[in-house]
C-alpha cells in the first residue's frame, strides 16, 4: 500500500517535467519576439537587442531551459514583463478568490447532485426522476455567462438580495465573503451539478440491478440502507472520478465566471496576461494549473484505494 | 428427515401465478404452481433452465418488480400467514428473518465493498434490534457454524478474498443468521465445482438437522435431488408437471419430461474430470417453448417422443395417478418408454 502511494507520488515528476518543457517551448517557439513586445511598438532595434541580451534570449535554447528550470525549482517563476513583479507573487495575490470559488462550487455541486442522482435512480421512470433529469438537461444547456447574468439581474439588481459583483477576502469579513460567492458558485456550479447528477443516476441504476442489491433486499433491509450502504458505496469510485474530472473542467469555467462577476482571481490575471502577451505570467499560470491538475489526479487515485478494497497494488 | 414433519406446512404455496408485462402482453413465467414444505423437511424443485424456478422463489420472497411490470397472484402462506397480502414494510420484517433466500451466484451475490462480518451483522441488527457488537458476535458464531476456517479474521475480510465455496458458505451463514423457519436455496451449488458442491450440500443437511429449518431447494440437477430431498416437484414451462416422493419419482416416473431429465443425471461427488464432462438437463432434444408462444395443448408435446394428437390439442391436467404421486400427462403410464435420443 505505502509502496504504491510513494510510487504514485514519484510518478508526478515525469508528468511535471513534460509540462515544464511544453511551457518553456510556448515562449520560445511563439512567432513573436518577447524582447520586441517588452520594448514596445516604437523601439529601435538596438533597444530590442539590449533587452534580448539582458533576458539571456540570445543564448542556446538548452542553456536557457536548464537555467529556467533551475530557477523554477527555487520557486522563481520569473517576473511579469508589464508589472515588473515576480509572477509567483502575482499568482499568490489572486489565488484566494479562485480557490474559494472552486471549493464552494465543488461542495455546492456534490451536495446537490449526489442526493438528486440517487433519488432519481431509486424512483427511475416516475415523475420525480423525470423532473430531476429534466432540470439537469436544462441546467446543462445554459452557458455559464447566461446563467450568471440572469442571476445577477434577478437576485442582485432587481431584488438586491445579494451583492452584484466583486470579492471580499475571508479574513476581512466571512459573511460578505460568502455573500459574494453565492451567485458565482451557482452560475458556475449548475452545469457541473447536472453532469454529476446524471452520472450518479446512471451508475446507481446499473448497481441497483446487481445481485448483491437483491441479496441486501432479501435480508429485509430498509430502503435507505440498501441505497446508501450497499448501492452508493459501490458507486463511489465512478462518482469520485467524475468529481475529479469536474474540478478540472471548472478551471475553464472559472475564467468566464470571474469576468462576469468581476472577481479579481487567477482567471482575470490570465486574461490580462494573454491580452498583453505577458509571457512569464502565462507560463506561470499554466504551470500552476498543471500542478493542480496533477495533484487532483493523485488525490483521486489515492482515494480509490480507500473506497474499493479490491484495488490493491 | 430426522425431524418429524408437522401436520400444518410452514410454507404453503397455492396457485402461484407470476406474470411479466411485456409490451402490454402478460407472460406467465409461473402458472398455477402449488407446493408446500413442513418443518425440517426439504422439498426439491427441479426443471430445466428458464422453467420458472427462480421466479417462483422470488415471488415467494416478493423480490420481483412492483405491479405494473410484474404481477404475483395466488396464495403464499408462511406459518399460516398470507404474505402476498402484506405491506412492503411488513414484508421487510419477514425477509431474512422468518424466510431467507440464497442465490445461485456466490461470486456476485455478496457486496464487494462491504466486509463479510458487516453483511451478516446488519441482518441481525435489523431484525433483532441488537447492537453492532452483538451482530458481529452472531456473525462470528454463524461463520463457525458453516465451518469457515479462521472465522475471526474472516469477519474483516471482503468477498474477493474468499473462494467461491467459501462465499457460498458466507451466503448460507447470512441467510441463517436470524434463524429463519424457511430457507429458499436457489441452485446454491450450481456455480461450484463438484467436490465443493458435495461439501455445501452436506453442510446444508447438517444445519437442517440442527435447526429444523424447512428448505426449498431449487436445482436442475436430479443428482442433487436424490441426495437431498424426500419429495420433489418437477417444473416445465412455468407449471408443475409431476410431484412425488423421491423414491417414487426415480422408480416409477410418470412424466416423459422427468424421464428425459433422468437421462442426463450427473454423478454427484464424482471426480473432477467426470464433473467437467457433466451434462446439463437442457440436453433433452428440442428447446423450451417461449413464454410468448406456448403450445395450446401439452407444453412438452413438441419435444415429447410419446406425443399424440390429443397431447397437441388438450392440456393434460395435473392429477393424482398413484397415492402421493401427481402427474400432468395423458400417457403417464407409458412415461418410462420415453427414452430420449
Ligand atoms: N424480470 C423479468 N422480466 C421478464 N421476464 C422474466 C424476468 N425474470 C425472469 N423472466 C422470465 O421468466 C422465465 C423463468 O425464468 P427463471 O429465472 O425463473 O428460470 P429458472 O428456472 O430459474 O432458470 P435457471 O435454471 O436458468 O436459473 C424465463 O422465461 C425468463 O425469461
Ligand atoms: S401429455 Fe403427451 S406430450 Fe405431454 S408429456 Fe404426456 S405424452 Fe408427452
Ligand atoms: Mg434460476
Amino acid at each position: 500500500m505505502w509502496v504504491y502511494v510513494i510510487r504514485r507520488i514519484l510518478a508526478v515528476i515525469p508528468v511535471m517535467a513534460v509540462v515544464a518543457v511544453v511551457v518553456f517551448l510556448i515562449l520560445h517557439l511563439s512567432p513573436e519576439d518577447p524582447a520586441a513586445i517588452i520594448a514596445g511598438d516604437n523601439a529601435k532595434s538596438e533597444d530590442i537587442d539590449a533587452i534580448r541580451q539582458r533576458l539571456g534570449l540570445d543564448r542556446p535554447l538548452l542553456i536557457q531551459f536548464l537555467e529556467w528550470v533551475g530557477r523554477l525549482l527555487t520557486g522563481d517563476l520569473g517576473s511579469s514583463i508589464f508589472l515588473n513583479r515576480p509572477v509567483l507573487q502575482l499568482i499568490g495575490e489572486r489565488v484566494e478568490p479562485t480557490a474559494a470559488l472552486a471549493v464552494t462550487t465543488t461542495i455546492f455541486s456534490v451536495v446537490l447532485a449526489i442526493p438528486l442522482g440517487v433519488v432519481a435512480a431509486w424512483k427511475a421512470g416516475t415523475w420525480i426522476d423525470q423532473l430531476i433529469m429534466g432540470l439537469a438537461v436544462l441546467a446543462f444547456s445554459f452557458p455559464v455567462f447566461l446563467i450568471g447574468y440572469g442571476l445577477v439581474y434577478g437576485l442582485a439588481l432587481e431584488w438586491e438580495l445579494l451583492p452584484v459583483q466583486g470579492f471580499v477576502s475571508l479574513s476581512e469579513d466571512p459573511g460578505r465573503f460568502l455573500a459574494h460567492l453565492v451567485l458565482p458558485t451557482i452560475a458556475l456550479g449548475l452545469v457541473y451539478t447536472a453532469l454529476l447528477a446524471r452520472m450518479t443516476r446512471a451508475t446507481m441504476l446499473e448497481i441497483l440491478n446487481e445481485d448483491y442489491i437483491r441479496t441486501a433486499r432479501a435480508k429485509g433491509l430498509a430502503n435507505g440502507r440498501v441505497l446508501i450502504v450497499h448501492a452508493l458505496k459501490n458507486a463511489a469510485v465512478p462518482i469520485v472520478t467524475t468529481v475529479g474530472v469536474g474540478i478540472a473542467l471548472l478551471i475553464g469555467g472559472v475564467v468566464v465566471t470571474e469576468s462576469v462577476f468581476a472577481i479579481p482571481g487567477v482567471g482575470r490575471l490570465t486574461i490580462d496576461a494573454v491580452l498583453q502577451r505577458d509571457y512569464p505570467v502565462i507560463q506561470g499560470v499554466i504551470l500552476a494549473v498543471a500542478g493542480v491538475y496533477v495533484l487532483i489526479n493523485l488525490a483521486i487515485d489515492l482515494t480509490y484505494t480507500v473506497l474499493d478494497p479490491r484495488i490493491r497494488y | 428427515m430426522a425431524t418429524p414433519v408437522d401436520a400444518a406446512p410452514l410454507l404453503a404455496v397455492e396457485g402461484l401465478r407470476t406474470s411479466f408485462v411485456d409490451e402490454g402482453v402478460a407472460l406467465h413465467a409461473v402458472d398455477g404452481l402449488s407446493f408446500s414444505v413442513g418443518r425440517g423437511e426439504t422439498l426439491c424443485i427441479v426443471g430445466e433452465s428458464g422453467c420458472g424456478k427462480s421466479v417462483s422463489a422470488l415471488s415467494v420472497m416478493r423480490l420481483l418488480p412492483p405491479p405494473p411490470a410484474c404481477r404475483v397472484e395466488g396464495s403464499v402462506r408462511l406459518d399460516g400467514r398470507e404474505i402476498l397480502a402484506l405491506s412492503e414494510a411488513e414484508m421487510r420484517s419477514i425477509r431474512g428473518n422468518t424466510i431467507s433466500m440464497i442465490f445461485q451466484e456466490p461470486m456476485t451475490s455478496l457486496n464487494p465493498v462491504v466486509t463479510i462480518g458487516y453483511q451478516i451483522a446488519e441482518a441481525v441488527r435489523q431484525h433483532e434490534g441488537r447492537s453492532w457488537a452483538e451482530g458481529y458476535a452472531r456473525a462470528l458464531e454463524m461463520l463457525r457454524l458453516v465451518r469457515i476456517p479462521e472465522a475471526e479474521s474472516r469477519l474483516k475480510q471482503y468477498p474477493h478474498q474468499l473462494s467461491g465455496g467459501m462465499r457460498q458458505r458466507v451466503m448460507i451463514a447470512m441467510a441463517l443468521a436470524c434463524r429463519p423457519k424457511v430457507l429458499l436455496a436457489d441452485e446454491p451449488t450450481t456455480a461450484l465445482d463438484v467436490t465443493i458442491q458435495a461439501q455445501i450440500l452436506e453442510l446444508m443437511r447438517e444445519l437442517q438437522e440442527e435447526t429444523g429449518t424447512a428448505i426449498v431447494l431449487i436445482t436442475h440437477d436430479l443428482g442433487v435431488v436424490a441426495e437431498m430431498a424426500r419429495r420433489v416437484v418437477v417444473m416445465y414451462a412455468g407449471r408443475k408437471v409431476e410431484e412425488a416422493t423421491v423414491d417414487d419419482l426415480f422408480d416409477r416416473p410418470a412424466h416423459p419430461y422427468t424421464v428425459g431429465l433422468m437421462g442426463s443425471i450427473p454423478q454427484l461427488g464424482s471426480s473432477v474430470e467426470e464433473g467437467a464432462a457433466r451434462r446439463r438437463l437442457a440436453e433433452i432434444p428440442g428447446i423450451v417453448p417461449s413464454l410468448r408462444a406456448m403450445p395450446s395443448g401439452c407444453a412438452f408435446a413438441p419435444r415429447c417422443p410419446l406425443a399424440t394428437e390429443r397431447c397437441r390439442a388438450e392440456m393434460p391436467p395435473l392429477e393424482e395417478r398413484r397415492p402421493g404421486h401427481r402427474s400432468a400427462c395423458w400417457h403417464w403410464e407409458r412415461a418410462a418408454e420415453a427414452i430420449h435420443a
